[in-house]
């Protein structure tokens, strides 16, 4: 008792401190190897554990003595027996690993999906942490409004962040130049991929970028979609420095796309949809004309020297590897903008000629490759078609940009592609089906007609370009 | 025959002080929640640890170890309250900062605004030592100080301790 009155003050010091380690064990969840534990459990495991520890080993090693030394019998039949087993085993695996090989090709044809942006709710910030530390914000929407737990957070400039915590009318967003946050990005020219993480100092960078990489300050970051929280394509920032980090990657600092020290109005993405790209009326693809994406094209012939490849029996054009049918696309997605008008005249007055096939690059880059927007023009577009629920007016013009950025295919221009050099019916400009069958026309060069058709003779009527009030890919 | 300990405090400084209970609560929670609405608008406010200096200043005006420890754990607990972090990481720097404040305000003087500077300083850097400890011992965070950074905010914070325990001196209620 006289010591309790005599150091009273220590005591209370001591309990309280004691008392918020156990809270502070209780709530902390540290990363093992097996996940993630409560401190509190891990502690009191290390505490125990030397002693488990110990008991363990001494019963193994007297184990370990009688099976290793003493009760060897029947070893050597066994030991062949296993031999035998393992060449099975390593036919067995030869072969599966082919068709894992053959899955994952498979897979990747068949996947093919994009992430879009449906809807969005625009929310203001209200509050923060109000410390350094920890990069959170407060916004005026909860669960009412229909935000959940890791929606991703953007502004028109770029990302934000994620919603952490909901409650009913607010919403806690951890910022993502929180240390404890990370977005997964892709620089847009070198398509590296790695994550963007905060520092205590509340920069961000860009992470797991091997050191014998070459990146360059002013390159932009988008969100490469890995992670599963926000869709592909959202612009997070610029590469503002580099250097050689401490270990093998590289130092990368990014500038935010998105003040985010400045934040008032956001928006919350609230539906995410996964489509797979329209694939009607392109009819079935075959095997060879995959291939022939991926093989080298042949070169161009000098002009008035028949291709063997087009020299064959019956007059037809070979479609075999590395060549497309006569008419097809030669610069599908990156053709020069013009109006169906002037494809049209061009196509009239210059009729085409059969040229020797050849995988264009940049159709099996649209391919491989649909889903980041680059060179897309943006356009209006209307609330109720982009899917934006636009709460206030000053977020909902912002809505607009951020969907039309992030959802319009990098290579696609939003103009039709020429008849002529299409070899594919003109359409009205604007609208998502002239981008999206630009993208999807590259991807099956086999479908494209044969023969161009001029306006005229399809029988289309050409219309002006105009936004078309849908919304791009 | 007992030894007197000695402290360089004058006579006016040994004196206690008291806060309502109005004051006690009320303060705390206005200058933390303003602490977090602040920053939206104005971003400078970040560097400001509210919480902090309020710890200090009741800590050193009521010259108790176990008032200064409550009221520290109190405020921290408060700050953890907005954030992210699981509760008790700033409860605890705040409680020792709480603990060490009324230490020393028993013995130096702490109502000129020099040593309010200093004190403010000093228990700014005990804070984030704490703070940084415990992210990287109990949190697994690594966490890297930049001290030119935590330089500048300490100064900050000990010119805005300076006005700030001017302003709530009128509070003060003499034991």
């Amino acid at each position: 008792m006289n010591f309790f009155s005599r150091h009273k003050n220590t005591v209370v010091l001591t309990t309280v401190l004691l008392a918020q380690f156990l809270l502070l064990a209780v709530q902390v969840k540290r990363q093992t190897a097996e996940g993630p534990v409560r401190l509190i459990r891990l502690l009191t495991v290390s505490a125990f554990a030397p002693f488990e520890r110990l008991s363990i080993h001494l019963g193994e090693n007297v184990r370990g003595i009688w099976t290793n030394y003493i009760d060897l019998r029947n070893v050597r039949s066994e030991n062949a027996r296993l031999k035998a087993e393992s060449e099975r085993m390593r036919l067995d695996r030869a072969r599966e690993q082919e068709d894992a090989r053959q899955a994952r090709r498979i897979q990747a044809l068949l996947g093919f999906k994009e992430q879009w942006i449906d809807a969005t709710v625009a929310a203001q910030v209200i509050g923060t942490s109000g410390t350094e530390s920890s990069r959170v914000l407060y916004l005026d929407k909860g669960t009412k409004d229909g935000i959940r737990a890791d929606m991703p957070v953007i502004t028109p400039d770029g990302v934000v962040g994620k919603v952490l915590t909901v409650y009913g009318e607010t919403a806690q967003v951890l910022v993502m130049n929180d240390p404890t946050s990370g977005v997964g990005a892709t620089l847009v020219n070198s398509r590296l991929q790695g994550i963007v993480k905060g520092t205590s100092t509340g920069e961000l960078q860009l992470n797991y970028i091997m050191g014998d990489e070459a990146v360059q300050p002013g390159e932009a970051l988008v969100t490469s979609g890995g992670d599963r929280v926000f869709p592909k394509g959202l612009p997070i920032g610029t590469v503002a420095g580099v250097s050689p980090g401490r270990n093998l990657f590289l130092e990368i600092k990014v500038k935010p796309a998105a003040d985010l020290d400045r934040l008032e109005e956001v928006l919350v993405i609230t539906e995410q949809k996964l489509r797979a790209p329209d694939t009607a009326g392109l009819g079935p693809i075959r095997a060879s004309d995959i291939l022939a994406q991926h093989l080298p094209g042949v070169p161009q012939p000098p002009p008035g020297v028949v291709p063997p490849s087009q020299s064959v029996p019956g007059g037809q054009p070979a479609t075999g590897a590395g060549t497309i049918p006569q008419g097809a696309p030669q610069k599908p997605v990156t053709a020069k903008p013009q109006t169906v008008a002037e494809a049209a005249g061009a196509s009239a007055a210059k009729p085409p000629i059969a040229k020797p096939a050849k995988i264009s690059t940049s159709a099996t880059k649209a391919v491989q490759k649909p889903s980041a927007p680059k060179s897309a023009t943006p356009k209006p577009v209307s609330a109720g078609a982009s899917g934006v629920k636009p709460k206030s007016a000053g977020a909902s013009a912002g809505a607009y940009t951020a969907v039309q950025k992030v959802s319009t295919p990098r290579s696609a221009t939003p103009k039709p592609v020429s008849a002529s050099a299409s070899g594919a019916k003109p359409k009205p400009a604007g609208g998502s089906a002239g981008a999206t069958t630009a993208v999807q026309k590259a991807s099956t060069p086999k479908s494209a007609t044969p023969k161009p058709v001029s306006p005229s003779a399809s029988g289309v009527k050409p219309k002006p370009a105009a936004g078309g009030g849908t919304r791009q890919p | 025959m007992r030894a007197t300990n000695l402290s360089y405090t004058s006579r006016e400084q040994v004196e206690v002080y008291r806060f309502s209970w109005p004051m006690s609560v009320g303060l705390p929670v206005l200058l933390v929640g303003l602490q977090a609405f602040l920053p939206v608008r104005l971003p400078v406010f970040r560097i400001f640890d509210f919480g902090l200096l309020l710890t200090i200043f009741f800590a050193v005006s009521r010259r108790s170890q176990l008032s200064g420890t409550l009221t520290g754990a109190a405020i921290g607990l408060l700050q953890d309250a907005f954030t992210h972090t699981p509760f008790g990481v700033f409860g605890i720097a705040k409680t020792l900062v709480g603990y060490g404040a009324s230490s020393i305000g028993i013995r130096i003087d702490v109502e000129n605004p020099g040593s309010r500077f200093l004190l403010a300083f000093f228990f700014y850097g005990v804070h984030q030592a704490v703070f940084v400890a415990i992210e990287r011992e109990l949190m697994g965070q690594s966490i890297h100080l930049n001290l030119g950074q935590e330089a500048g905010a300490a100064v900050a914070n000990s010119v805005m301790a300076v006005f700030l325990f001017a302003l709530l001196n009128r509070f003060k209620i003499r034991d």
